[in-house]
């Protein structure tokens, strides 16, 4: 790869600048309502965390070089430049203090999609040599070794062997022609192998044929989060080429946020074609297993649960009422935050903001409207289907003393299947 | 010193006309130069469709949610109170349909004086409520340009205008409306190269913004 240069950063943001975004500025009347749905504004109450203002390098370049009276200014040399020294400004806000939530393109009156805009000025800041050192770490690491913590096949190998021994099955691993590839974060298996038990044990309930592949497991794509196409479709093809390989029919997204928005939605932009064959988050699935009759579950959890939806999952994907189908499943005592769904709040470490270390004290901050509407519900445990969310939960709840455990609606799910010999059929 | 009529006449003649070719044409160029850009292809496998979930954003973005009213009901209830007296006074106030009669040859009912009286009023001091908040409030006072004070100062003139020259507050009448009617020339001429733009673009964006969450499944 060259050096990372202004020009290029420039040419990067300029190539980003579509119909959208040309629409998005010439609405934008400064109201300052996208502050309110911001967490790291209202946490901080510090304006230059206004997500509108995130935008401005974007702005300038629209300005100068897409409109009429731009280039007219431009002539007379009257346009606000985009320098290095303001690109360097503004990496605290476009990557510090975003997690791409997206909440405030959900309320911008006039119809900004402001996340969007973010993630292609991600871009530009790449490629001009803006990025923070943690993404940028995350990203050499997703590359070189196909794994964004540095993880390989060997540490997964081992929890696949406690896995079997625990359970007494068998982990499939690439075989060929089944019908669903499972994907894994690192994350999931450093912090949470509760996880692969956990499908493993309901695949092996409802009868479904899955598999693992050695030449691809980490789903999550650390290109997405640095915002930087090129790095973004080389892990994604790596998923593609996997899924190919095995001829499968569809490959499952674990309980991670961004993983879903990188390979359901950006993956096939990035490679430039459709797929042959469907992605599916693991909450799709299990619902549409729990739909046909193929989980059978016993009991319920009797303690007061809540739940935290990811922003990649509800608000950017759409994926809201499948958990809650589930959570009716197994919870006697539900109880919703009050704003959720496509108004969820972010839990703060989302976009990149948990691998960015300088960061720490500004995901602590945005953090506290999580906290805040956890205290409103008061709930014994919280639910979560995003393992880099649930480490944040538990980190934050930690932090301010809460005894709250988070625990992933795939495990719960486990903890409530019937025996196969048990159950009537 | 010009005459009071000539005044008047220049406005309602030569100028308006130039103000409404300005700000046809310069619209034109700026839809022009927003939709031709169009988007890539998109390769995703689409949830659902984007023209009805583009279509329900352009409406339901109107309405702020609940939270945001909670949490900014300044900017959500002035925002609206200002802009629905703005329009009401534009399209129902009778000599304004009688003017778009004569351009359009469409017509409506108007509503009595005394109504659009009152609505002006209202929407002057909302105005004046907004620009304290912009220059009061943190987060509008560190977003906002010199654009913005400009464009209000526009905005409110066009409606104070109108409101002196209703009430015979300046004198002579001609002289006050030739003042109204140059305010709105203004407000026309810099409509298509500033934010006012929002009043045609704000729509186009909402359709974006609603087609891509609603091809994801989402309504937004």
């Amino acid at each position: 790869m060259s050096d990372f240069t202004l020009e290029r950063g420039l040419a990067a943001f300029r190539a980003e600048i579509d119909g959208p975004v040309a629409a998005f500025f010439s609405s934008c009347v400064h109201c300052g309502i996208c502050a309110q749905s911001c967490p790291f504004y209202l946490e901080t109450g510090d304006p230059k965390y206004t997500p509108i203002l995130k935008l401005e390098p974007l702005r300038r370049i629209w300005a100068a070089e897409f409109t009429l009276m731009g280039r007219l200014k431009g002539l007379l040399g009257l346009n606000k430049k985009v320098t290095d020294e303001m690109l360097t400004q503004w990496e605290e806000l476009i990557y510090d203090s975003c997690s791409m939530c997206g909440r405030c393109s959900l309320v911008c009156p006039v119809g900004n999609d402001i996340q969007a805009m973010v993630r292609k000025s991600r871009e530009g800041m790449v490629a001009s040599g803006h990025a923070p050192e943690g993404l940028i770490g995350a990203a050499v690491r997703a590359v070189q070794t196909g794994s964004p913590m540095g993880l390989q096949w060997k540490t997964l190998q081992v929890q696949i062997n406690h896995v079997e021994t625990s359970t007494g099955l068998t982990v499939p691993i690439d075989q060929a022609g089944v019908d669903y590839l499972v994907m894994l974060s690192s994350m999931e298996v450093i912090n949470f192998p509760e996880y692969l038990e956990a499908i493993t044990r309901i695949f092996d309930h409802a009868g479904v044929a899955w598999t693992l592949s050695t030449q691809c497991f980490e789903a999550t794509n650390a290109g997405i989060q640095i915002g930087n196409k090129d790095v973004a479709a080389i892990l994604v093809q790596r998923v593609v080429d996997a899924a190919i390989a095995l001829g499968v029919k569809n490959v499952i997204s674990p309980e991670c946020g961004h993983a879903y928005t990188a390979i359901r939605w950006e993956g096939p932009n990035l490679i430039g074609k459709s797929y042959p064959f469907k992605v599916f988050h693991i909450v799709e699935v299990l619902d549409q297993l729990r739909a046909a009759g193929r989980i059978k579950t016993a009991g319920k959890e009797l303690d007061r649960l809540s739940m935290h939806d990811p922003c990649n999952l509800a608000r950017k994907s759409g994926v809201i009422d499948e958990q809650r189908h589930l959570i009716d499943l197994v919870a006697e005592n539900f109880v919703e935050l009050k704003e959720h769904g496509r108004f969820q709040w972010c839990c703060g470490a989302g976009g990149g903001v948990s691998s960015n270390e300088r960061a720490e004290g500004l995901k602590l901050a945005a953090f506290k409207r999580k906290k805040a509407q956890i205290e409103e519900v008061e709930p014994a445990r919280m639910v979560t289907i995003c393992a880099s969310c649930r480490t944040q939960l538990e980190e934050g709840l930690e932090h301010f003393n809460m005894d709250i455990p988070v625990i992933g609606l795939t495990e719960l799910i486990a903890e409530h299947l019937v025996d196969k010999e048990e159950s009537p059929s | 010193m010009i005459d009071p009529m000539d005044f008047l006449l220049l406005t309602k003649g030569p100028l308006f006309t130039l103000a409404i070719g300005i700000c046809a044409l310069g619209l034109a160029a700026r839809l022009l130069e927003i939709l031709v850009m169009g988007r890539k292809h998109n390769y995703s496998e689409p949830r659902a469709g984007e023209w009805l979930p583009g279509l329900r954003t352009v409406l339901s973005r109107t309405i702020a949610d609940p939270g945001t009213i909670k949490r900014a009901p300044f900017n959500v209830v002035v925002g609206w109170l200002w802009h629905l007296g703005f329009i009401v006074t534009l399209l129902f106030f009778i000599p304004h349909i009688a003017l778009i009669k004569s351009l359009l040859g469409l017509s409506w009912p108007g509503l009595p004086n005394p109504a659009v009286d009152l609505i002006t009023a209202v929407t002057l001091v909302a105005l004046v409520a907004t620009l304290v908040h912009r220059l009061t409030h943190p987060v509008k006072r560190r977003i906002s340009t010199v654009e913005d004070y400009l464009l209000w100062a526009v905005v409110f003139l066009v409606a104070l205008s109108g409101y002196l020259a209703y009430n015979r507050i300046v004198t002579p009448y001609p002289l006050a409306l030739g003042l109204h009617i140059l305010c709105a020339e203004v407000l026309l001429i810099v409509l298509p190269f500033t934010k006012l733009t929002h009043i045609f673009t704000a729509f186009i964006a909402r359709w974006y913004n609603g087609a891509s969450f609603g091809r994801r499944g989402v309504q937004s």
